[in-house]
């Protein structure tokens, strides 16, 4: 594929990923801070996001799966989530961190282990989106081609 | 006992120019994000992922005499999240404004969570200002009118008001 076609490709996904509420404003903040001195930010960033949220994840599922849940624990772990997910601009996860604090609060077990698996399904759809983005990038990069900003 | 600290300079030459700012938070995202924005607004950057760390950095840690000098003497501002396991921002605020060395230095606590009486609570105790996560770029330009010229060691305040 040319390097145009490509790059509007880029263009119109990204576009459908705010459209759709995966990203937010955050994300394209992200995107402005990145420079020739710091090329990879984004990816970096983003997969700092990644390896952090699967770790909260599964610390999730086991403190859920406990005889006594610990809430406060659930709580700390789903807060780290929801700020790291609102840094990125992963708007949708961040979202279902939300109402995984008030399960928490109201210690609703059932409602806890909903937002997992939402959160858990949010997060695995941002990740793919998310790397189907980088992988256009590249694309277009490996063509000699430049990254159209969003406005 | 290991401690680690993260320091970088923008592009500019370091001529003792550049104001110096302690950045702490425990999320590894979050201090990396606000790292470049005080990189990009021409400031150098130290992090610290918590409290102590912090306090350390300053001087001010458990085991040091209080006369050590430290490398911390040249910093302009220092930027802290609020919630932090162990010691909070709050906490490490009230200990910043307790020692008579550190005292004079600009605080600025950040948080995700919009809360009038955490907010006023930092500010009684001598916050210079109250910023929601995540911080933009423009938050950070904002930034620059806080931070304690040290060629001028006056009590002055720099910015008047908000």
């Amino acid at each position: 594929m040319e390097v145009g076609q490509l790059q509007r490709q880029l263009v119109d996904y990204t576009a459908s990923l705010y459209n759709e509420g995966f990203l937010d404003d955050q994300f394209t903040q992200l995107q402005q801070l990145q420079d020739e001195s710091n090329p990879d930010f984004v990816v970096e960033v983003v997969s700092l996001f990644f390896e952090d949220s699967e770790k909260l994840l599964n610390e999730l599922a086991r403190v859920l799966d406990q005889q006594a849940v610990d809430f406060r624990r659930i709580d700390a772990h789903v807060h780290q989530l929801k700020g790291s997910s609102s840094s990125i601009g992963a708007q949708r996860v961040k979202n279902v961190c939300i109402a995984f604090r008030n399960f928490c609060e109201e210690q609703n077990v059932e409602g806890c282990l909903k937002c997992l698996q939402n959160v858990k399904h949010e997060y695995s759809l941002v990740k793919n989106k998310l790397e189907t983005l980088f992988r256009l990038e590249q694309q277009i990069l490996a063509a000699g081609g430049s990254i159209p900003m969003m406005e | 006992m290991a401690v680690s600290y993260s320091s970088s300079s923008s592009k500019e030459m370091d001529y003792g120019e550049e104001p110096h700012v302690l950045a702490v938070d425990d999320s590894l995202i979050d201090r990396k994000l606000i790292e470049k924005l005080l990189k990009n607004s021409a400031c150098k950057v130290t992090t610290a992922e918590n409290g102590p760390r912090a306090l350390e950095y300053l001087g001010l840690g458990d085991e040091q005499p209080d006369n050590l000098k430290s490398s911390a003497s040249k910093i302009n501002l220092i930027i802290t999240d609020y919630c932090m396991p162990g010691m909070t921002g709050y906490e490490l605020l009230k200990k910043i404004k307790e020692s008579s060395t550190m005292k004079e230095i600009p605080v600025v606590i950040m948080s995700s969570e919009n809360i009038p009486t955490r907010i006023n609570k930092c500010l009684e105790e001598g916050a210079q200002e109250f910023m929601l996560k995540p911080l933009q770029q423009s938050d950070v330009k904002k930034l620059r009118c806080h931070m304690l010229k040290f060629s001028k060691p006056c009590n002055s305040r720099l910015c008047l008001g908000r």
